[in-house]
């Protein structure tokens, strides 16, 4: 029989191990509609009739965030035929709070008590029966690291579903309020709603709008229902919501008085041991800096460039492109198909495989951190800092991977519980130089400034401003106001990662990259390559050799729109179709400039044009393209990556809109007042560059707008 | 009025009432901030904000600015 199980709980319980474990590799990942919130779903191992539903992790159905919205919503809409509450057995108290408010949707429900070896070797013991008789479930007790009793588990899930047994017990409140919740559904429920009555009532009492508004209550009803409310508040001299949350945790003290023994408040755990260290006053902030270092130089300095020189150099230069080349030569493959094999499509499957290694070890890092309940610590530091930003801690973890890669960055951002700040944090992620990044600023290093690693600190700096400013900008525009996201953050026990998990997860993000991101890039290089190697001489339209190339459409095309970078300095086509090229990937700017000036292949850094170089740019305008494709949009692998965090062509399009007018404006300025600065006379383009800096410090320094009238409900909600 | 942002490190406090509006004081409410409930507030951030509290047998971190409503004594 075709069952469709939905997973909740806390996060932290454990929830996406137990998810893994129930569903082996026949799991897919996505979005739910129409927002940045992952959705994942699949199948029971071994019944292919059974649906599996990983709802976000929530704290409460009271819908305070997006990811308990789309819980809450599918709940009540989609009707699930069982629920599996996973809880985390060396943290009830809080967890059952979710349990409590699951229990009342009238959807059968089994409670899954898991790090059950944890619970054994700390000597506690739980009465998961006595606990299960309290409630009216069914109690499993699991271990989703160890996989055990997940079998059992899921038998338990597939008999309740079977049976449509929900929940007998449900939290009693005081003798006041159960009143008051009766009272409430006489008026407006009785003839209303068949099932979830009781749901109902208590969402009516807390003035839950959203709720009232579905329920299209008459004016009369709403009167009615206010007065209950208020003469219960006078009693009780507390207010709906506060007397609801109160008495639930008032009976979970009571059910775990004799099932469980409650730990004594500010007992130091081995966690809180470990954090002595961690988040120690003087020693946090440099043990957070050798926990960075460490990733970033394993997955790029070692593994990563290992792996990405090994793939571009051996497995491409030397085994599958001289083969390739050699085979379509014997087979006598018209010029033009060679071509397009070798130099569009092999070098655009390249160029993602290139991305990969280092991606990979970054995803594996990055999710060590996360499972082990690091990543908590490092937003906790860090909260202050980016506070002033209007962004919280959370956003500095994707900042930080974005020195070596923006992909996994982006991706990284999806642990952001605000929306607007997920949203905030995809789009300026990007301005921190990527490794990609680093080939093209030792380019104009070398060339124009002796190679001083100040170039490179003035880089990273630079993208850090950007980042700034660009929240200090965002921030105050209507489609990010609103309340700053609450800063209310559980610290989870440290725990030894669960390898099956970390390497699925790693395993999710990497093939989704390589999925979305990878077409992208692949069918961009193609076309890239077409562009290139392409042209009219002499008249005819044919396929050009490698000093041809100022003929191609590319180089057409470019000459075309090189005056849009005049102001900038540099408007000749090959600095413009360089940039251009850096969509594929940024170091491809060092290789165009190569191919341009006649060289087949040039070094990391292109010391062999930097001659060339000096002849096209000055020192400022080459300060000026660098800045330019340091901010400007970032590579299609990056782009691609948004565009499945954003879930949205709309936002894509703005973050690289956004990106390419930051670039394009700094670049401006720069360029502009350094010619100034230089001696040059005054200019338009002095007085286009100094009007862009005061509209750049008004939109900084301008007080926050008001938000607009919002729509009833936000107003509602703010209310309580 | 003291609040939990008054209190100092090591204490153990117990919560008298959560004032304020909005999303932030029932997200404080579910994570178990709730009336007669003890509260020990651990330690500091290194740059001074935000604050580790132990309470109903696990740590939660909290901003300053919202400690402030939450009542205690």
């Amino acid at each position: 029989m075709a069952i469709t199980i939905a997973v909740a709980g806390n996060p932290n319980s454990g929830k996406t191990t137990l998810f893994n474990a129930l569903t082996g590799m026949n799991q897919y990942v996505g979005n739910w509609p129409g927002v940045t919130v992952e959705k994942k779903e699949g199948q029971l191992k071994g019944y292919p009739d059974v649906r599996l539903v990983d709802l976000p992790g929530i704290y409460s159905l009271s819908a305070n965030s997006l990811e308990e919205e789309i819980a809450r919503d599918y709940l009540l809409t989609s009707n699930p035929d069982v629920i599996i509450n996973i809880v985390d057995g060396t943290n009830l108290e809080r967890n059952l709070y979710l349990t409590n408010q699951l229990a009342e949707l009238d959807i059968p429900i089994v409670l899954a008590i898991n790090m059950m070896d944890e619970v054994q070797k700390s000597g506690r013991k739980i009465d998961s029966k006595a606990l299960g008789a309290q409630f009216g479930i069914p109690v499993v007790e699991i271990s989703a690291l160890r996989e055990t009793q997940i079998d059992k588990l899921a038998k338990v899930a597939m008999d309740s579903a079977q049976q449509k047994q929900t929940a007998q017990i449900l939290t009693s409140f005081s003798c006041g309020t159960e009143k008051a919740l009766s009272d409430i559904e006489k008026i407006a429920l009785d003839d209303r709603v068949k099932s979830k009555k009781r749901w109902y009532a208590i969402n009516l009492f807390v003035r839950n709008d959203l709720v009232k508004n579905d329920l299209n209550l008459t004016d009369d009803q709403s009167a009615q229902i206010e007065d209950v409310i208020q003469k219960c508040e006078l009693e009780y001299e507390d207010e709906s919501y506060s007397i609801v949350a109160s008495e639930r945790y008032d009976f979970i003290e009571l059910v775990l008085n004799n099932v469980y023994e409650t730990k004594k408040v500010g007992e130091l755990s081995s966690s809180d041991k470990i954090d002595r260290i961690v988040t120690n006053r003087w020693l946090a902030l440099p043990i957070f800096a050798l926990v960075m270092f460490l990733v970033y130089y394993i997955s790029i300095n070692t593994i990563g460039t290992m792996m990405t020189d090994w793939t571009n150099d051996v497995l491409f230069g030397e085994i599958i492109l001289p083969s390739a080349g050699a085979l379509l030569e014997q087979w006598n493959v018209a010029a033009w198909l060679q071509g397009l094999l070798v130099d569009g499509i092999l070098a655009g499957v390249g160029a993602v495989l290139g991305f990969l290694p280092q991606m990979i070890v970054l995803f594996l890092l990055l999710a060590i951190m996360e499972f082990s309940g690091y990543m908590a610590r490092v937003a906790f530091i860090m909260d202050r800092l980016f506070r002033r930003f209007g962004l919280s801690g959370n956003s500095f973890i994707p900042m930080l991977i974005g020195s070596g890669c923006s992909v996994p960055a982006i991706m990284a951002s999806r642990t952001i519980e605000s929306e607007k700040d997920r949203r905030m944090t995809v789009i300026t992620t990007s301005f921190i130089p990527c490794g990609a990044k680093l080939p093209v600023i030792a380019m104009i290093a070398g060339a124009f400034f002796g190679e001083r690693a100040w170039v490179a600190f003035a880089s990273y700096f630079l993208g850090i401003a950007a980042v700034v400013v660009s929240g200090i900008i965002l921030k105050k525009m209507p489609m990010f106001q609103g309340e700053p996201a609450p800063f209310v953050m559980e610290l989870p026990a440290y725990r030894l990662p669960a390898l099956k998990s970390v390497f699925t997860t790693t395993w999710d993000r990497a093939s989704s990259f390589i999925k979305k991101a990878g077409s992208i890039i692949l069918l961009a290089t193609i076309a890239i390559w077409f562009l290139t190697y392409f042209g009219w001489m002499d008249g005819r339209f044919q396929m050009l050799a490698s000093d041809q190339i100022d003929q191609s459409i590319l180089a057409v095309l470019g000459n075309a729109v090189a005056w849009i970078f005049a102001p900038l300095g540099w408007g000749e086509w090959r600095p413009v179709v360089a940039a251009i090229t850096g969509l594929i990937a940024k170091e491809t700017v060092v290789s165009s400039f190569g191919i341009f000036y006649g060289f087949a292949e040039v070094a990391e850094s292109g010391h062999e044009i930097w001659t060339n170089l000096r002849a096209a740019f000055t020192p400022l305008s080459s300060v000026s393209f660098l800045i330019f494709v340091l901010l400007s949009a970032p590579c299609f692998a990056a782009i691609g990556a948004i565009k499945r965090e954003m879930n949205s062509a709309k936002w894509t399009w703005f973050a690289v809109a956004y990106m390419n007018l930051l670039g394009y404006v700094s670049a401006l300025i720069v360029y502009q007042l350094g010619m100034v600065f230089q001696g040059n006379p005054f200019t338009v383009g002095t007085a286009a560059a100094i009007a862009v800096v005061v509209i750049f410090l008004w939109l900084i320094f301008r007080p926050a707008p008001k938000p607009a009238a919002d729509s009833k409900l936000e107003q509602a909600k703010a209310r309580v | 009025m003291k609040t939990l942002r008054d209190v100092k490190i090591g204490e153990i406090v117990r919560v008298v009432k959560i004032h304020g509006q909005g999303g932030v004081r029932r997200r404080i409410m579910d994570m178990g901030i709730t009336k007669n409930v003890d509260v020990y507030v651990r330690k500091v951030a290194p740059l001074g904000d935000p604050i580790e509290i132990n309470i109903r047998g696990y740590e939660l971190s909290l901003r300053k600015e919202d400690a402030n409503i939450i009542e205690v004594i």
